[in-house]
């Protein structure tokens, strides 16, 4: 999963002193341009505003609150009032079968889980989850990447060589033992961790948002890092020192934004190897933790019933897969986009 | 290892005839004509050197004759016609069987134009076995013969280098010999000395200058540089805008060039027998956009002696003598004038 | 070459050592988790949880521990898991290896043959239909989360479409050994095989792909072309030649990540006991010396995967190979 990040083709520097028109006005347009990159991006979109009004969801089309085990509940299907654990059910006709999908968007929708829930809702509440953690963790992987980036790269020496060393032996870790590892031995302490005056809850949101960008920091580290040295290289910068600029000075205003483009490509990328790890590890039940749902979680609760209601796994992992598929097909045009070395296009 | 193969030579037909070739590109900004409408003529075993700016068109017209441009955006018209048949119209096989035996090509940088991670004999023998079918062994043997024809020291061991092993001089000595490994009745040399240091350069071009005379091989030197021409062309023709401008022998171009832009790229070399000029004389200004050509002359904005036809016409390849060809709107007589008082004494004087 | 290659085992071995004992920290050090407790099972009395310390050595000093526990993983191998009473760790994990080598090696294989085919065909397709999407299949592969299509494959074969002549010759969930009954090992491979792989033919797919299309830029593919040599000469004696090197780095990689332990997911979702399999275990139970092992066995052969493709990187390309 990692090498999708490792071999995402990262930009060239765009520096607005070489290229007569804003690079980055240029880039926009040819985004615009894009079609299949626009649609990907609304697709996005709307997984994400439609994942964010899951309690609208829940309490005006559904009428339920999907989180407390509903195991004695009715719903309405073909205008009969039903039980929604249905006695008896299944090819075996043994034990209690949640009741199927309905099809029907005010009466569970996607039927009931093992516990009577409504799927549906669940599914919408696991996007935000899964959509919050994914899109924070990249944020945050980019952020301190980028900020251990500018060090090392900038202060060179004995600083960049202590920085990428310990980046390397991150990187040796193999992705899911490290994050395994972490959140298992976080999640026995029920009381949480501290990070000095802050504390973190256990089955906080941002136990699995922190793990897994800390992770992936490496994969962002490197060539955010080498695009800081090449832009260090480059005689502008000199001329700003010799005009006597101060080292902040530097570093903000000549060499971070021509850093940023690298992250701005890596960005959808990232959200997309973010969503896809939370899901594993909520799987493996060491990501998000009840009461929270995510698509991964809902996944797991579903394998029990995978034979008799299969659509309680299948629908959060399309939705997986919808989102993935339009942050990838967006990053690659983010990415055609900024690259100056496009090819001529033929235009329509 | 003989002349040339056909009897061309006899009947006196161009070995290559180019009739008014179009080079165009689709791009998102608009069509780019890169070459727009080019006619020039190669006999066997003369040497023909294209000059001009970058931009100018030079190169992609040649590459259009070995049709290595493979842009889907690209839209070719014209002929191309190599002993008489026209090369636009071959299928893939009929032109690569031209490539590398009638017609060789040398590019630029020597540095990128070779494999990487091939020794340069087996580079060499494959385009040997591509076209004869001889062993291994005796493409190899005669790879290493090439390198030493070529000047390249202890050729039986070098032959199993890598080309980043070798200085980039040696490396286009190396591209040369693979070019003319199958005895090419052309040779095509796009800027084959830009690349390098200028006392390489000389090096280069005396190579080329011995293949050629001991081979009898055509050559088309595609340059930037007027002095690199000075010595090896037999005729030259002047690229502006992708069009030519200039065209004639390598006398009637240096000692009677009728073009300004011809003017302009004499008097900016630097001569060792003439007293130091007070500048270098640059053409001011920028070579004009290909997106949008201007109706009249391409070179009008940066031409000093510009009158009103010239924003009005292109001007057409006129005759001034026998084959010296010039497009140019002024008066033959104004064009003699202009060079002798005004800028002639910054010209190459006497004929040597 | 040999100083190159005495380097990167120093730095294997400093790596290894790094890991583990990163993870012992992880594990042994943080407060609130007392390894004699989970050992001892439910109410342990105070007496029977000095016994157990003293047994595993659990009262000594940390590094000591530490110490004690790499002799026994490497050298005496005795090594005991906390959550199976008397399981030899070691040996488990030997036992355990098969199952992960040849999952992987059969997904490996399908899926460097397959994403050849994809990358090659849409960069020689360039500009038909055909081109994008093959592209949106490989995207659609690299997109869907492997435990979902593993779990989907199953719905599929063993559930829904079983008793139908498509799939009723797969095998229950689980991993039959090589040397016990091949056919069966096979059956029940192939469509784990074939889960695992589509990840990786739409990753790799791609980035051949765009190297091929990258390549084709390359002076000396001007100049393969200006020889007069054929299409499929230039194809795959030159532009092939050179996108290959990408692909082959990154496929050193990925399956030196996957037989480190990296396949767990299909493992677990498939209930083959590979060592993938055996590492979530042990790191749901908090079985420590087993933790331990798999993260030793899993970076070993991470490193060395590292070395080899680095080592093969200067054998597929002589510019930097040290001179």
């Amino acid at each position: 999963m990692a090498t999708l990040l490792e071999q995402a083709e990262v930009g060239p520097e765009l520096t607005s002193a070489d290229l007569g028109r804003n690079p980055w006005a240029l880039a926009g347009r040819r985004l615009r341009r894009n079609r299949i990159a626009l649609a990907a991006l609304g697709l996005f979109l709307l997984i994400v505003v439609l994942s964010l009004a899951a309690p609208l969801y829940a309490r005006y089309v559904a009428h339920v609150n999907p989180f407390p085990p509903n195991l004695n509940g009715h719903t309405v299907v073909n205008g009969k009032v039903v039980a929604v654990m249905q006695q008896g059910g299944g090819t075996l006709h043994l034990g209690e079968t949640p009741i199927g999908p309905t099809w029907d968007l005010g009466h569970y929708f996607l039927g009931a889980d093992g516990v009577g829930r409504d799927v549906a809702a669940l599914v919408l509440y696991g996007g935000r989850s899964s959509l919050l953690i994914g899109v924070g963790s990249a944020v945050l992987c980019g952020l301190a990447a980028t900020v251990v980036a500018l060090i090392a790269g900038f202060f060179g020496g004995t600083v960049d060589a202590v920085l990428s060393r310990i980046m390397d032996v991150i990187w040796a870790f193999p992705v899911y033992l490290l994050a395994i590892s972490i959140s298992t031995e976080l999640l026995t302490h029920s009381n949480g961790f501290q990070f000095g005056p802050l504390h973190v809850s256990a089955s906080s949101l941002w136990t699995p948002t922190i793990i897994i960008a800390f992770i992936f920091v490496p994969y962002v580290y490197r060539p955010v890092r080498g695009q800081v040295l090449a832009v260090v290289k480059k005689e502008f910068v000199e001329a700003s020192v010799a005009q006597g600029a101060g080292n902040t000075r530097l570093i903000f205003s000549e060499i971070l934004p021509n850093v940023v483009s690298t992250v701005i490509v890596l960005l959808p990328l990232m959200v997309a190897t973010t969503i896809l790890t939370e899901s594993a590890l909520s799987f493996l039940s060491v990501g998000v933790q009840p009461p929270n749902v995510s698509w991964g979680t809902i996944i797991q609760d579903g394998t029990s019933l995978l034979y008799t209601r299969p659509w309680v796994s299948i629908a959060p992992g399309i939705m997986i897969l919808l989102t993935v598929l339009s942050l990838n097909v967006l990053g690659d045009g983010v990415r055609d986009a900024l690259d100056p070395r496009a090819k001529l296009r033929v235009e329509g | 290892m003989t002349g040339p193969r056909d009897g061309g030579a006899m009947t006196g037909e161009p070995l290559l005839d180019v009739r008014d070739l179009k080079v165009s590109f689709r791009t998102e900004d608009g069509l780019v004509k890169a070459v727009d409408g080019v006619s020039l003529t190669l006999f066997e075993g003369e040497t023909l050197g294209i000059v001009g700016e970058s931009g100018s068109g030079k190169s992609v017209t040649m590459m259009s004759v070995m049709r290595l441009i493979s842009d889907p955006n690209a839209r070719f018209e014209g002929e191309v016609l190599y002993k008489g048949h026209d090369l636009m119209t071959l299928n893939p096989d009929q032109m690569r069987s031209i490539r590398g035996t009638g017609i060789s090509m040398i590019f630029q940088d020597p540095m990128t134009s070779l494999n990487p991670v091939y020794r340069v004999g087996s580079q060499i023998a494959e385009q040997i076995r591509a076209h004869d079918h001889v062993s291994k062994q005796a493409a190899r043997d005669r790879a290493i013969e090439l390198l030493a024809a070529v000047g390249i020291p202890q050729a039986a061991e070098r032959v199993d280098n890598y080309p980043h092993e070798f200085s980039g001089g040696m490396r286009q000595r190396v591209m040369i010999a693979m070019a003319v490994s199958c005895n090419p009745d052309i040779l095509i040399a796009d800027e084959p000395t830009t690349a390098l240091d200028v006392t390489i350069q000389a090096q280069i071009l005396k190579l080329l200058r011995k293949l050629r005379n001991d081979f009898g091989t055509a050559v088309v030197l595609i340059t930037h540089d007027m002095g690199v021409v000075a010595d090896l062309a037999d005729r030259i023709a002047v690229m502006y805008a992708g069009r030519i401008v200039e065209q004639g022998t390598r006398r009637e171009v240096f000692y009677d060039a009728q073009h300004p832009y011809t003017w302009g790229l004499l008097g900016s070399i630097a001569r060792l027998d003439r007293p130091k000029p007070r500048r270098l004389a640059a053409i001011p200004g920028q070579p004009p956009s290909l997106l949008r050509l201007a109706r009249g002359c391409a070179f009008a904005d940066r031409c000093a002696h510009r009158f009103d036809l010239c924003d009005e016409q292109p001007p057409l390849l006129d005759r001034v003598g026998g084959n010296h060809l010039d497009a140019c709107h002024l008066e033959p007589k104004q064009k003699k004038e202009l060079r002798e008082t005004t800028i002639h004494p910054e010209l190459i004087g006497n004929a040597e | 070459m040999l100083t190159f290659i005495i380097r990167r085992v120093l730095w294997t071995v400093l790596v290894l050592f790094v890991i583990t004992v990163v993870v012992f920290i992880i594990f042994f050090k943080t407060p609130g988790v007392d390894p004699a407790r989970a050992i001892a099972g439910r109410n342990p009395s105070a007496q029977v949880l000095q016994e157990i310390r003293e047994q595993f050595g659990l009262d000594k000093p940390l590094p000591v521990q530490y110490g004690l526990m790499m002799k026994s993983i490497f050298i005496s191998r005795d090594l005991v898991s906390y959550s199976n009473q008397g399981v030899k760790v070691v040996p488990e994990i030997a036992a355990a290896t098969p199952a992960t080598l040849s999952l992987v090696f059969g997904a490996a294989l399908i899926w460097v043959v397959m994403a050849m085919a994809v990358g090659v065909a849409a960069a020689l397709l360039r500009g038909t239909v055909f081109d994008p999407l093959l592209m949106v299949l490989a995207l659609i592969g690299v997109s869907a989360p492997v435990f979902w299509v593993g779990e989907v494959a199953n719905l599929i074969t063993q559930g829904t479409l079983h008793d139908t002549f498509l799939f009723s010759w797969v095998p229950p969930l689980g991993y039959t050994p090589l040397t016990q009954n091949p056919l069966l090992w096979f059956k029940g491979l192939v469509i784990p095989w074939i889960t695992l792989s589509i990840l990786y033919i739409g990753l790799y797919g791609r980035v051949l792909r765009a190297n091929i299309l990258e390549t084709q830029n390359e002076d000396f593919i001007r100049t393969a072309r200006a020889k007069g040599i054929s299409e499929r000469q230039v194809l795959l004696r030159h532009t092939l030649r050179t996108s290959m090197i990408t692909f082959v780095s990154l496929f050193g990689l990925d399956f030196g990540a996957l037989v480190a332990g990296g396949a767990l997911l299909t493992e677990v979702v498939f209930g083959i006991h590979g060592v993938g399999y055996l590492t979530y275990q042990a790191l749901a139970n908090l079985d420590l010396p087993t933790i331990m092992a798999t993260v030793v066995y899993g970076a070993f052969f991470i490193v060395l995967a590292n070395t080899v493709v680095d080592i093969g990187y200067a054998w597929l390309d002589p510019r930097i190979r040290p001179t």
